[in-house]
């Protein structure tokens, strides 16, 4: 059921600097893949997860990020932000994208189709 | 030179500290007589323990007290020592060395130690005269000389370890420190949020100005500094400026001479670079990816270069977990491994507020993953050794966060089978940390006397009397003395699972302990998780909004989205917009600048909606700033449709051209409109005034209804008409408009400063009952006089559009742009 974006042959993409994003918030890269949500925690862990909401598709960039989890603004789901898996009661999975942090730079790892990489 | 020794091999070694030097300490134990050796050393010095540069700096110890090996020692070894002698080449071809000074020395082995360079930020006025680094006794050197000669002001740039010690040293020297720091807490990398922010409190408590999410713009200053700039425009007066915002491997050498050079000198298991003949230690390599800025990972490298030097066979190095402790005396400290959370990471947190502590362990798998310590690091070493060892913990993991010396007297807080933790108390333990009641005395006084309510135990010992933050554990007693005869006196529910605090203790013990910001409530009353969820947080920062205005920095990350953005989310992720129209009232202007607004935006849909105004759904939020901007333009402001706070006032037509309108009803939903927008409420909040007993704007079913008859005004409260359709009740009958403006205060403010987050006025009148408003608002004339004069002042505050600011302003711009647009 999870879908595992994070697998081989990904290229490494810039995509910002850690302070861009505030702490225990969140902030959305545009991708032909669709919308990725870059978390980062308030004790600065970066997470990238794809913004669509297993339940019914919300926007998880836009919820309350609390320790390694965010809740979703729709229904209030809770998602694991490492696994991009529903918590608690809830089934479902949003998928992560591997994502690295070198000196304050977040690099997203992507496998974007051969015409664009 | 050293002509007589030829017939060993020549080691030299570059970099007189403390790396290369425990190597040598190493080498020569294992064989003493196998090299002759060469050491070159930039500094004036012997060798010295550079990490104590801290206590020098603070005048807790000498230069002479943390010498490590002194001149006797280079000559009882046979090390020849040529200090101020910086190597600037290595001829690999010739194997020799050439110093500045013009010294050459050939070598059969090398070895680098050269450590690190702090890292300069690349401002501005970065190389004038006062503008210091802190990483070598030169450094302390020119720090103390500059306080001594009557420097007052200090800045340090970076709010890491050594910055921080910095500070604390230069302030025990009499000047006064500001700190500025890039990240929202100081230390982020080895602290979380909560630990942070209590040793944050603590430096200020010192006196040592901490200014966070700040960032370096440039030095000011002629010949010599004169403040910081900050890029915000802050001018920070500054005698003297310490950079400490990071290290880099020192590799410059090592570059030149064409070694393999990433991060730091690549090395192998046995600290060889790509040279065989060289090798290197400290914290100038790079092994397995990893760089080190930290002590303890040096000994273990010297282990192995000194075996692979000596011809010992030995394992090699595997690379190191570190931990961190702070060296300023009077702050215990301590972190080790990763505690930024995760899947299947798990988080036991206590919280002592009577003693200021605050541990967090994350466990992974029934193992350590890592720690936080403040205020008692007691058992730092053996969570770090369990934690290196990747020790099994699921059979003490109840009572771990007590520590290793658990059962022996400790008190606090609740760990994750509490009654098991409390059962297992002595009876000395101290259970109520501010009255100093002990287990024994409280599990005594509930045989004895017979106590069966927390009241009780209130009463009779004092025990939770007073902070309360110990209730929890109080219970735990009573239901450990009294089994199935205790009743959990229908205590009241926890806010979340965060707390066992219901939400009226939190809003009492935030006015009572004067806590001010959501980190310190979550020490001070004991939170079990390290920063809250998406129950808590809003409610604290409601409570806290409420309690401090105009003082409170609203937490925004804390928010839901609604607020944060201004604008409510629809279920394909796009926002409508509602602006404000005063008691339902528009005009050509208005609708004009609506129009044009849904025309160049291509807004899909437009709405009249039940608060008579009008909706704007399916907007983008990118293109929210440019919307409001546009409505901006026109006169409109935010109409809070998405706010816990006041929504919309209804107006009937009234007086003015309604044949039996007693009373202008549409203007006194103006003013009410006018006087109430912008507050921030435990709810969201709806008004309207209707002209006459047909009341057309609904008004009985408001929160704050108000109907017009001949001889004035009818008050009406805690109507609803939502899920659960309530009518209001009759709250009084006033004259005059200035006596509706002031009981609606009056009562707005009760609401605010009483009601519990996300509770509207219906169900919350239901509880304290219509009898206590009436005597709050009706019977109380100058106490509903103070109530309206609280609500008037935190208006003062609340009253800025919202989207002004950020259409114009720039505020929160991150929050409507993407941060990249990548593939
Ligand atoms: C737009 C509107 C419906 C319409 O098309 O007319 C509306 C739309 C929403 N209402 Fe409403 N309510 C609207 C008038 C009302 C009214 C009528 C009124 O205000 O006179 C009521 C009943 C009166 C009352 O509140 O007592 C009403 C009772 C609710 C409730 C139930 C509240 C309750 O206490 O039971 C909710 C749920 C909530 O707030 O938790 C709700 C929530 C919502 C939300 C915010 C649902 C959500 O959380 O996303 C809707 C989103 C609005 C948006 O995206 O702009 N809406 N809602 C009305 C906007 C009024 C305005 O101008 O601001
Ligand atoms: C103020 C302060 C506080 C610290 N506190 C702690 C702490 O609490 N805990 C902890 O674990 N760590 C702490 N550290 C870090 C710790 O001191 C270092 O990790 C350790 O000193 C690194 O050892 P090293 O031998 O790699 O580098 P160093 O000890 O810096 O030694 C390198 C030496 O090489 C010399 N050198 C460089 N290039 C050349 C050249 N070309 N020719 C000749 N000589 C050269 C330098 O002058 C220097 O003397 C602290 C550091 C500082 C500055
Ligand atoms: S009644 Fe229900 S569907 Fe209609 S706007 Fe209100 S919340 Fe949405
Ligand atoms: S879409 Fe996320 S909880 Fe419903």
């Amino acid at each position: 059921m999870a879908q595992d974006i994070s697998s081989i042959d990904v290229s490494w993409i810039e995509v910002g600097k850690v302070a861009d994003i505030p702490p225990a918030g969140a902030r959305v890269v545009k991708s032909s893949q669709g919308d990725i949500a870059v978390f980062r925690t308030a004790d600065d862990a970066v997470f990238a997860v794809r913004d669509r909401c297993p339940h019914a598709g919300g926007p998880l960039s836009q919820g309350i990020v609390h320790d390694a989890r965010v809740t979703c603004p729709l229904h209030n789901w809770v998602i694991d932000l490492a696994s991009g898996a529903a918590t608690g009661p809830d089934e479902g999975c949003a998928g992560t994208y591997p994502v690295r942090v070198e000196d304050g730079v977040i690099l997203l790892g992507l496998k974007l189709p051969a015409a664009a990489a | 030179m050293n002509m007589m020794t030829r017939g060993k091999e020549r080691l030299v070694l570059v970099g007189n500290g403390m790396a290369g030097i425990r190597t040598i300490e190493e080498l020569l134990q294992r064989d003493p007589d196998r090299y002759e050796i060469t050491v070159f050393g930039a500094e004036p010095h012997v060798n010295y323990n550079r990490i104590m540069l801290s206590p020098v700096l603070a005048g807790e110890k000498t230069f002479d007290q943390i010498i490590l090996n002194d001149r006797s020692w280079y000559q009882d070894n046979n090390v020849t020592l040529l200090t101020s002698e910086k190597v600037e080449t290595i001829d690999r071809q010739a194997r020799t060395v050439t110093s500045a000074g013009g010294q050459t020395v050939g070598y059969d082995r090398l070895l680098l130690a050269t450590g690190s360079d702090p890292f300069i930020i690349p401002v501005p006025g970065r190389g004038l005269p006062g503008v210091v680094t802190f990483r070598d006794m030169f450094d302390v050197e020119v720090m103390l000389r500059k306080a001594a000669d009557g420097g007052r002001h200090a800045v340090v740039i970076g709010g890491g370890l050594l910055g921080l010690e910095a500070a604390n040293g230069l302030a025990v020297n009499g000047m006064t420190v500001t700190v500025i720091h890039l990240m929202g807490t100081v230390m982020e990398r080895q602290l979380d949020e909560a630990a942070g922010f209590l040793l944050q409190r603590e430096l200020e408590s010192r006196g040592i100005e901490v200014i966070t999410k700040a960032n370096t713009k440039a030095i000011l200053g002629g010949d010599h500094v004169t403040g910081v700039l900050l890029e915000d425009g802050r001018e920070i007066l500054a005698d003297l400026v310490v950079m400490a915002v990071g290290i880099r491997p020192n590799t410059a050498l090592a570059k030149a001479a064409g070694l393999a050079v990433e991060r730091g000198v690549v090395v192998d298991d046995h600290m060889v670079t790509s040279d065989p003949a060289i090798l290197a230690v400290g914290e100038c390599v790079q092994h397995r990816g990893a760089t080190y800025g930290l002590v303890a990972p040096l000994w273990e490298m010297a282990r192995s270069c000194a075996d692979h030097l000596a011809g010992v066979a030995g394992a090699g190095y595997a690379g190191s977990v570190t931990s961190t402790k702070l060296k300023v005396t009077g702050i215990d400290l301590f972190s080790a491994g990763d505690f930024s959370g995760g899947k299947d990471h798990e988080d036991i947190v206590f919280r002592d507020a009577a003693r200021g502590v605050y541990k967090r362990i994350v466990l992974k798998d029934d193992r350590i993953a890592g720690a936080v310590l403040y205020g008692d690091t007691r058992d730092g070493t053996w969570y770090f050794q369990m934690l290196r060892e990747a020790a099994d913990v699921s059979g003490f993991r109840d009572t771990l966060i007590f520590g290793q010396g658990f059962g022996h007297g400790l008190g606090g807080a609740v760990p994750a089978n509490p009654k098991a933790a409390v059962a297992a108390l002595s009876d000395t333990a101290e259970i109520c940390g501010c009255n100093g009641v002990c287990k024994g005395a409280i599990t005594k006084a509930i045989a004895e006397k017979g106590l069966t309510t927390l009241d009780d135990v209130r009463a009779h010992t004092k025990a939770s009397a007073s902070c309360g933050s110990c209730t929890g554990l109080v219970e735990q007693l009573l239901e450990l003395s009294l089994g199935d005869g205790y009743q959990a006196a229908a205590a009241a529910k926890p806010m979340c699972k965060c707390t066992h605090h219901p939400h009226d203790d939190v809003r009492r013990l935030i006015v009572a302990g004067q806590l001010k910001s959501i980190p310190e409530v979550m020490q001070a009353l004991e939170w079990r998780t390290p920063n809250g969820c998406h129950s808590c947080r809003p409610a604290l920062n409601y409570y806290l909004l409420a309690a401090w205005p105009g003082e409170y920095q609203d937490d925004y990350q804390s928010r839901f989205v609604n607020e944060r953005v201004h604008a409510n989310i629809q279920k394909d992720g796009t926002y409508s917009v509602v602006p404000r129209m005063w008691g339902g009232l528009t005009s050509s202007k208005e609708l004009r600048a609506i129009a044009d607004v849904v025309d160049k935006f291509e807004i899909p849909t437009v709405k009249v909606t039940g608060g008579q105004r009008i909706d704007l759904f399916g907007v983008r939020k990118e293109d929210l700033p440019a919307v409001w901007k546009d409505l901006n333009a026109a006169g409109m402001v935010s109409g809070h449709a998405y706010a816990k706070g006041l929504r919309t006032v209804k107006t009937c037509v009234g007086s003015e051209w309604c044949r039996f309108g007693t009373q202008d009803s549409t203007g006194m939903g103006v003013k009410l409109e006018r006087m109430t927008w912008g507050t921030w409420t435990p709810h969201k909040v709806k008004l309207a005034v209707s002209g006459c007993p047909r009341n057309c704007a609904e008004a009985t079913i408001k929160d704050f209804g108000v109907v017009a008859v001949d001889s004035g005004w009818e008050l009406y409260v805690a109507g609803n008409g939502g899920m659960k359709v309530r009518e209001c009740d009759f709250l009084a009958k006033v004259e005059t408009e200035e006596q509706v403006l002031e009981y609606c205060g009056a009562f707005l403010q009760l609401y605010r400063e009483e009601a519990r987050y996300l509770d509207r006025t219906a169900p919350w009148v239901e509880r304290v009952g219509l009898d206590y408003v009436k005597k709050r608002i009706v019977e109380d004339d100058e106490g509903r006089r103070a109530l309206n004069a609280r609500f008037q002042f935190s208006q003062v505050f609340s009253q800025t559009d919202p989207w002004e600011e950020r259409a114009s302003g720039g505020v929160d711009a991150h929050e409507f742009a993407p941060l990249a647009k990548v593939g």
